[in-house]
């Protein structure tokens, strides 16, 4: 038996309506439990917390390595010399100004860094993501002698950086290597909060 | 013709859809006589999918090995967002499984929806009551709590009071000497994936078996014996839009009664969530009382009613059994208890009363008294049964009506 | 007939759940048997515990007790020290300095950096991990507990207890009743207890907040659903 005569559309239709729209809501508002249960769990929250680093005692032109997120973050003290060696490769890089980039503000300058002595930057290739080797030796025969400066050099496929994680030209990385955020108290270093 | 349309012919020309659509909805013409008692049916399908989809999501976050089950329980209700409310979605709905599926079947008693042609229905919906009662069993298990621990322990002694075979099987389900990560490992395969799938295959033969015969109703009449012209039973109506709508008051009734709890009560007085189960399994601290969950209750009580172990099993499993007898043993020449003789109405208050009582008994301790209440009321809720046959054949039935009376 | 047979079935149902209900609520809040001064056994009822989660007062002064008092023998391994922070409104910088003590992490879980097998043989058993206990045993329970401890010579620690007779963990909030009145002590420890509430379910004051929004939705969608229904059944003759 259907719709006989007399029958008012229009009030089904606003019937029909408003309960789709909120029944809409509710639907929503369910599903919001399950949605916000996929982001990061408090566990995930405090294994994932900034990591201090005392770097008082690095030496000039050492690296270490720091862990955050599960990531390996290089910390370099870097030497006058290899300050100024970063105005020097600016033509053969890819980005220089490290527009493209990932850096915080703070670290948008030539130096990528809050201070021009420390470099703090993720050691994970924006090609495929390996480790790069920490190569300072300047003039190295193997990266291109006269034409390299000092920096990092991937294994994988070959990528270079300088030794402000920023990206040669003609290799299969895209961008420099991005920058945390970060922030020095005396020489305390904290990653992951400015 | 509209873009819709024409995807619609594309479709339908490579797979049913319209036509299974017209099939089991627009054109599926039920009795317009529904009542309160007919909604529990698809609140059972609600429930069901409430209870896959908190269930997947837990899964995600549920880590199940002894060492670890308690712990990730606790990481849900507090490290993950909104895990809480997840959880308790989904033990809210285990319980409120059962008082669906309890309502759900009562219906089948009262309006005779076993009788034939439904008798396949009947003993398909046996089945799911089944499949339900080992995924309440095995899903109980996995918090890993101490009454999680203890309930196991009692219930997996069932299988061991079998003569014979008793102990190796009980073994053999455990998987160990003693209830440990073995068993809540294999558990949680049975609980997550296999009687789900059982379950889902069930429900929607059930579904199928339905809509092949028809709808019954709450006169018990069949109401494809008088249609119109166009062969549309007289007293039918389309399912949709008359009891999607309809439903749909149901659904949300049920959502206020179902998220009171989850909010409010989600510890259901203790007994949705029990207060041993807040400390982790314990093999060497037995809880003050081990009882199985509410829903299981009455048969619990049936158990401990006979003096003897193996009687207990045998009487607990025949109480269980004997459901699915049911539309042999009654001879009534009308489905609905409106139409049935005094004795029938009598029969199925007592029943109902038995069973409501044999469940409060089973979930308090066994004093003298309470035996001997247990054993009176077992005796009653089997006399429902081995009766049947006698007092619906020999009572004076009322004539049911050749239309349908009350619904809207 | 039909009616009265299916009303009388309800409140039948009605009634055996509600007994039974009562009865799991009773047995599980018991607060003990003693035997009074005439030797005769009394059923001690459970003096009900404040808890009150908006009452972040209450629950710092909780936090600040139960890690001077407790954390020493008890863990409290479900409840990290960042939730505290969190929930009860106090400076991460202020939990760092006064709160943590088994711990530099904010992240970590409240430990107890004790070998549970030495505590059990001081005291004969291992004290228990306290998160869970006022869902364990309830509120109330605790409550009460924590206030009927008296002294007993005769005990290993010169103390007993009304409420779980021969308690294995000594009188340590001992000091702190003799210093303070009845009425100051009870109040201290209705703060350790609201904490203690709080550790067992750091949700519940929002699943209650929630949930009255849930309802009150599910309230305004039944209007459009029950006149959709009732609007389409016109139909039906």
């Amino acid at each position: 038996m259907s719709q006989a005569e007399g029958v008012n559309v229009q009030r089904r239709r606003v019937l029909i309506a408003s309960t789709a729209a909120i029944g809409a809501a509710g639907v929503a508002a369910v599903a919001t439990p399950f949605v916000r249960s996929w982001y990061p769990s408090a566990k995930a929250e405090a294994a994932g917390a900034a990591v201090t680093q005392d770097i008082g005692s690095i030496e000039d032109g050492q690296m270490i390595v720091v862990k955050y997120r599960g990531k390996p973050i290089y910390v370099v003290k870097r030497t006058e010399d290899m300050v100024a060696g970063l105005e020097s490769v600016k033509p053969l890089l890819s980005d220089p100004e490290s527009d493209a980039s990932l850096q915080p503000e703070y670290c948008k300058n030539p130096t990528r860094s809050l201070d021009p002595t420390v470099l703090v930057v993720e050691g994970v290739c924006t090609h495929l993501g390996c480790a790069p080797n920490y190569r300072p030796d300047v003039g190295a025969v193997d990266l291109g002698g006269n034409d390299w400066y000092g920096g990092f050099f991937c294994p994988c496929h070959g990528s270079k950086y300088d030794l402000a994680g920023r990206v040669y030209s003609g290799v299969p990385a895209p961008l420099n290597l991005p920058v945390p955020e970060y922030g020095m108290d005396g020489t305390i270093l904290t990653v992951g909060e400015a | 013709m509209s873009m819709g349309k024409k995807l619609m012919h594309w479709v339908d020309a490579r797979f049913p859809a319209t036509e299974t659509y017209e099939y089991h909805m627009s054109k599926y013409y039920a009795p317009k006589n529904f009542n309160f008692w007919y909604f529990f049916g698809v609140l059972s399908m609600i429930v069901l999918v409430n209870q896959l989809v908190t269930g997947i999501w837990l899964t995600m976050m549920y880590n199940p090995s002894a060492e670890g089950a308690f712990a990730s329980v606790e990481y849900i209700m507090r490290d993950v967002k909104g895990g809480w409310l997840i959880r308790y979605m989904h033990s809210t709905g285990a319980s409120a499984f059962f008082v669906v599926v309890y309502l759900h079947m009562f219906r089948a008693l009262l309006y005779g929806s076993y009788q034939k042609p439904r008798e396949l229905i009947w003993l398909i919906g046996m089945g799911i009551y089944l499949a339900l009662m080992a995924e309440g069993f095995f899903g109980y298990l996995l918090p890993w709590g101490n009454m999680s621990f203890w309930g196991a322990q009692v219930i997996l002694n069932l299988p061991a009071a079998l003569p014979v075979i008793g102990d190796g099987l009980a073994e053999w389900v455990r998987g160990d000497y003693i209830i440990s990560g073995i068993t809540l490992n294999r558990f949680f395969a049975l609980h997550v994936v296999a009687i789900p799938l059982v379950l889902v295959g069930l429900v929607f033969m059930h579904i199928v078996a339905l809509h092949h015969v028809g709808s019954n109703n709450p006169d018990g009449i069949d109401i494809k014996k008088l249609k119109d012209k166009n062969g549309v039973p007289l007293d039918g109506i389309e399912f949709h839009p008359y009891y999607t709508v309809h439903d749909m008051v149901g659904i949300v009734v049920f959502f206020i009664c179902f998220f009171a709890v989850v909010f409010f009560f989600p510890e259901g007085g203790g007994f949705f969530l029990e207060p041993p189960n807040f400390e982790t399994a314990n093999s060497l601290k037995t809880p003050a009382h081990i009882a199985p969950v509410w829903y299981y209750t009455p048969f619990y009580a049936i158990l401990r009613a006979v003096p003897d172990k193996l009687g207990g099993v045998i009487a607990m499993g025949g109480a269980i059994a004997v459901l699915f007898l049911i539309p042999w043993l009654d001879r009534s020449p009308v489905r609905s208890i409106r139409y049935k003789g005094i004795l029938s109405k009598i029969a199925l208050t007592v029943f109902a009363i038995s069973f409501v009582v044999l469940g409060y008994l089973g979930a308090t301790p066994a004093t003298p008294t309470a035996t001997i209440m247990a054993r009176v009321f077992t005796i009653l809720y089997f006399l429902f049964f081995l009766l049947m046959p006698f007092y619906t054949a020999i009572e004076k039935c009322k004539q049911p009506p050749e239309r349908v009376t009350g619904g809207h | 007939m039909n009616t009265l047979i299916k009303s009388l079935a309800g409140l039948g149902l009605g009634a055996a759940l509600t007994l039974t209900a009562g009865t799991a609520m009773a047995s599980g809040s018991g607060c003990g048997t003693f035997t009074n001064a005439d030797g005769v056994d009394e059923h001690l009822a459970c003096s009900t515990a404040p808890i009150d989660f908006t009452n972040k007062g209450s629950l710092q002064n909780g936090a600040k007790i139960f890690m001077n008092y407790c954390a020493g023998c008890h863990s409290a391994k479900y409840v990290r020290h960042s939730r505290i922070a969190k929930d009860l409104e106090i400076p991460p910088e202020l939990v760092e300095k006064y709160l943590m003590v088994t711990t530099d992490q904010i992240g970590d879980h409240i430990t107890a950096e004790i070998d549970p097998e030495i505590q059990a043989s001081w005291f004969g058993a291992a004290p228990p991990d306290l998160s869970l206990e006022t869902r364990l045993r309830g509120d109330d329970w605790v409550y009460t507990y924590l206030l009927s401890f008296y002294e007993d010579p005769s005990r290993p620690w010169g103390a007993n207890n009304l409420v779980l007779a021969n308690a294995a963990m000594p009188h340590v909030l001992h000091n702190m009743q003799e210093e303070l009145s009845q009425e100051e002590f009870e109040s201290e420890v209705g703060d350790l207890v609201n904490f203690m509430a709080w550790m067992g379910e750091p949700a519940r004051h929002d699943r209650q907040v929630i949930g009255f929004f849930v309802i009150l939705f599910l309230l305004v969608l039944l209007i459009p659903v029950y006149l959709l229904n009732k609007e389409f059944w016109k139909d039906v003759k």
